[in-house]
């Protein structure tokens, strides 16, 4: 069987620049897979091809055994984009309101994600006064909403506090062992460990791919950053 | 297309413009004062008789064409209309919610509208008062959806609204509301046929001197098939992959 994730040979400009060229990769079911580099390295533009909203060159991104982006595969695939897409004019709960709606998810799931992303307290404040890290929190709240079989995060975590990131980070791991496929895109090293496998990007390429240890042992330093610099060095 | 989805969408269309209690009273305050302004410019004249109705009917275009493209700009920009077509959402739930929760405050504005107008600033028309509603809510979803069409051509709010004097003010000039039409320079009525508003205007004007006849018929058709080819092409700017 192929893995949830299939992208092949892909190729894809962005705004006149090639960002990803001859691509390929599989992501596993069950797990976490982190998706890091540097910022211009491809994470988003990988992550909007799997997701199905990016124009594509050439290549092909299979999901779940569809091509991404198909109708059947959009209530199976959750995504969370950087900048947090959610309705600024409504409150965090009205926003879930409609999204169940449109998912077509059950109303319990509703206050079941407000109190996942610890937002109870605010859910009925406008969103456009909640703190980034908040707004953040209803976005990631409305992804989880259709409890998708494939869930695709781009640095999810970014101006979150630590008790809440790690209360995440929890969430992805328990998604993961109920058999879902987890990515999540970071440039926090510290969250690194904490995925079952690792890709690292670097302009458009995959430096390293692997389980942390797996990286460790092939750059031969304990500490995953330091092995990342020294995996960096290597291909570069 | 989902009924579920299309009333959800109304519906949070309708939760986003409770949120926002100024611009509520702003699109039925405006009509308002406009109306009482024409009033007593023209008084002890018949041109507050002449273009007051038709002025009713007009008002919700103009609204309903900044707000329908302001908030779509807001989908496009904040990412929430990227969320939404990766989600099993279809293009006319969208577009179906968004003329739906429109029609409906229209509906309460051209009716507020229209009972000052008629009810205590006097305003005298042949026609039926119901029918400058309804016409009016036509025209709201004319509004609307040419604003639609139009907000994928700003990167900008600043550029949405500056698209009311550039879209909707040329078209108010030429529909024969200020001045005949067979009395423009040809060149003109010509290109007036090409207008929208002309129709909606030439609707409007003949239900208000009380002439029900196959013209007006016909009006109300060109509008209808205005509203249908600018939703079509406005479904078009929704794109489910962007580049």
């Amino acid at each position: 069987m192929s893995a949830p994730i299939a992208v092949r040979d892909l190729r894809v400009r962005r705004g006149g620049t090639l960002v990803l060229d001859d691509f390929s990769i599989d992501i596993g079911g069950g797990r976490v897979t982190g998706l890091l580099g540097p910022n211009g390295a491809g994470k988003t533009t990988l992550i909007r091809c799997i997701v199905g909203v990016q124009i594509v060159e050439a290549g092909t991104v299979t999901v779940l055994g569809e091509p991404a982006g198909s109708p059947r595969l959009r209530a199976r695939v959750g995504y969370v984009t950087q900048a947090p897409s959610v309705y600024l004019d409504l409150s965090a709960r009205e926003n879930l309101e409609y999204f169940a709606r449109v998912l077509d998810a059950p109303d319990r799931r509703i206050s079941e994600v407000i109190e996942t992303v610890d937002l109870v307290r605010d859910e009925r404040r406008l969103v456009g006064r909640l703190s980034g890290g908040q707004r953040a929190r209803v976005s990631l709240a409305t992804a989880l909403l259709g409890e998708p079989d494939v869930l695709v995060l781009d640095e999810p975590t970014v101006g979150l506090d630590p008790v809440l990131r790690r209360e995440l980070w929890d969430l992805f791991r328990e998604l993961a062992a109920a058999g879902r496929t987890v990515l999540v895109s970071s440039h926090v090293m510290d969250e690194a460990v904490r995925c079952d496998d690792l890709v690292l990007l670097r302009d458009g390429a995959i430096v390293a791919a692997g389980t942390p240890d797996e990286l460790r042992a092939q750059s031969g330093s304990d500490d995953l950053e330091q092995a990342f610099l020294r995996l960096g060095e290597r291909r570069a | 297309m989902s009924l579920r989805i299309t009333g959800a969408t109304a519906l949070r269309v309708l939760r986003q413009l409770r949120h926002d209690p100024r611009t509520l009273a702003l699109i039925v305050f405006v009509p308002c004062m406009l109306i009482t302004l024409l009033k007593y410019v023209f008084l002890d004249s018949p041109v507050f008789d002449r273009i007051g109705g038709p002025l009713v009917g007009l008002f919700p275009l103009t609204s309903m064409f900044v707000v329908t493209s302001i908030t779509m700009l807001r989908e496009r920009t904040t990412g929430t209309l990227e969320r939404l077509m990766s989600m099993p959402l279809s293009k006319l739930d969208l577009l179906l919610g968004y003329a739906c929760a429109f029609a409906l405050v229209a509906a309460a504005q051209a009716g507020l509208v229209s009972a000052l107008a008629f009810g205590v600033l006097g305003l005298d028309v042949q026609g039926a008062v119901w029918a400058v509603i309804c016409l009016a809510v036509a025209n709201a979803l004319l509004g609307m959806s040419l604003g639609l069409f139009v907000s994928a051509f700003a990167r900008t709010e600043f550029q949405a609204v500056q698209f009311l004097p550039a879209i909707i003010l040329p078209q108010i000039l030429l529909c024969g509301l200020l001045a005949p039409r067979d009395e423009m320079a040809q060149l003109l009525y010509w290109i007036s046929w090409a207008m929208p508003v002309t129709y909606a205007y030439g609707a409007l004007d003949l239900v208000t001197k009380g002439i029900y006849d196959a013209e007006l018929a016909a009006y109300v058709l060109v509008v209808c098939a205005f509203i249908a080819g600018l939703l079509v092409l406005g479904a078009g700017t929704l794109r489910r992959r962007t580049a």
